[in-house]
């Protein structure tokens, strides 16, 4: 399957996120604040939560980007103090921005991030998820040209390149049209199928709840909520969040 | 501190094929170094005595401002779709990534001196095309990508990046400054390798220094 997860490890018993008492602050103000979250092999999670509320902190912390303050964070098993380097060789993050270079063509950014990820056989992959994405025509072009959609695709291209074992995303449904958001549904459902792991921030309450195992609020810097997609009703899940955050979803 | 040359490279030639599309900051170099030898051509009266003395320091002031300009351009384009992040979620270690933006920096820099330094002898009439400065200014240029790299990525996550570089570079670059400026000028003036030897052997020293330095510091410049 082209978007799976590189077989064979982790060892099932292993978390693939495991947070432990995660502080982080901005100057004064405390933005996770004593955050305890695990993630299983094969589980999608999607985290709901006001603006403000540390999700977009929670990911950068959980892909190395952020140091916590207090704390301690392993994924697949490395800590992120000890072996961040190792650690990231196995997420895979799509956020707001691309992360590309506009005027570098696709190609030529994914052939980039390949050689990063030591990647042996950077060219098969790329084709074989461009296709899969459907942006393997505009590969050529210089990422600057391309849509928002498309870049976005490109963005999901560069996040699979090395088949990793946990995807970090941000928001990565927003600005997409239905044809790119049912593709990306479509290859979440085979990334987990396959055995990998998801942490979805998302402001849809309707989507993250189809499209995951579990549900968990953050809100004032700690998970305030955390059950199983199955055991929320989609009609009450507003009412719930309501009731966690003070706020209308 | 673990650095694979491969990574380094991706990085630098990375650097190169942006510079290849966009010509910014080896152009940007040029222009500023070429515009500040123009101003200088006609603000100072030089004459056969005095040539040879003030020559280099225009040579290397006008090479040393227009660096920052190149040195702030090289860390603007990893903001444009925060790109710098995505490398920082590979596994290559943050170390990694500026050695090889120093690399990057380093081959602009020298590529713009290759250029300015027969514009220089032609509008000064001071022959700077020998041996000993060529050896001089590759010396003096690698102190001055690498602490100009450290610095423009400390800067550049800072509201007044444009500002912030210069005042933080300049102060540490004086001593390069001080021993091009010296050292060409004793070369122009029909010194040779032996009597510019002290020169060479402080820019050495500095390269040397920062080199250190940097690589034991590049990991933490980029934490959040």
């Amino acid at each position: 399957m082209d978007s799976s997860p590189d077989a064979g490890q982790p060892a099932a018993d292993i978390a693939v996120v495991r947070t432990s008492g995660v502080h982080k602050a901005y100057g004064d103000a405390g933005v996770l604040t004593g955050l305890n979250l695990e993630v299983q092999r094969g589980e999608t999670i999607t985290i709901f939560g006001p603006n403000g509320a540390g999700k977009t902190t929670l990911l950068r912390v959980l892909g190395s980007l952020t140091k916590p303050d207090r704390g301690e964070v392993s994924i697949n098993g490395y800590s992120l103090t000890q072996q961040a380097a190792l650690a990231r060789s196995t997420i895979g993050v799509v956020m707001h921005s691309s992360l590309l270079y506009g005027d570098l063509t696709a190609r030529e950014n994914l052939r980039f991030y390949g050689n990063l990820f030591s990647l042996s056989d950077p060219e098969d992959r790329i084709e074989t998820l461009a296709e899969r994405l459907n942006v393997t025509h505009r590969l050529d072009d210089k990422v600057r040209d391309l849509s928002h959609g498309l870049e976005k695709r490109v963005s999901f291209v560069r996040a699979l390149l090395h088949r990793p074992r946990l995807l970090l995303l941000d928001e990565p449904e927003s600005g997409l049209d239905q044809n790119t958001l049912a593709i990306f549904e479509d290859l979440l459902a085979e990334f987990r199928a396959a055995g990998g792991s998801t942490v979805l921030v998302t402001h849809s309450l309707e989507r993250g709840l189809a499209l995951s195992d579990r549900v968990a609020i953050l809100s004032g810097g700690r998970i305030v909520f955390d059950d199983r997609s199955q055991n929320v009703p989609i009609e009450e899940l507003p009412e719930i969040y309501r009731s966690f955050t003070g706020e209308v979803s | 501190m673990k650095i694979s040359l491969g990574p380094v490279w991706a990085v630098a030639k990375k650097d190169l094929l942006l510079e290849v599309r966009n010509r910014e900051i080896i152009l940007s170099i040029l222009v500023f170094s070429g515009l500040v030898f123009i101003i200088f051509n006609f603000a100072i009266e030089l004459t056969t005595v005095n040539r040879d003395t003030v020559g280099p320091g225009v040579l290397w002031v006008a090479f040393i401002f227009a660096a920052i300009l190149g040195l702030n351009r090289s860390f603007i384009i990893e903001k444009d779709g925060n790109a710098l992040e995505g490398m920082m979620l590979s596994p290559i270690g943050r170390d990694t990534i500026l050695a090889g933006k120093t690399l990057g920096n380093l081959l602009f820099m020298l590529t713009a001196l290759v250029v300015l330094f027969p514009v220089f002898t032609a509008l000064f009439n001071v022959n700077v095309l020998k041996p000993e400065i060529i050896v001089l200014a590759a010396l003096a240029t690698i102190g001055l990508a690498t602490i100009g790299t450290m610095f423009a990525a400390l800067s550049v996550n800072t509201r007044a990046r444009e500002i912030m570089l210069p005042v933080l570079f300049l102060p540490m670059a004086v001593p390069i400054l001080i021993a091009a400026v010296e050292g060409t000028a004793q070369i122009t003036q029909g010194g040779s390798w032996s009597e510019a030897a002290e020169w060479f052997q402080v820019l050495g020293a500095f390269d040397i220094v920062f080199v250190i330095g940097a690589l034991l510091t590049f990991q933490f410049l980029l934490e959040d």
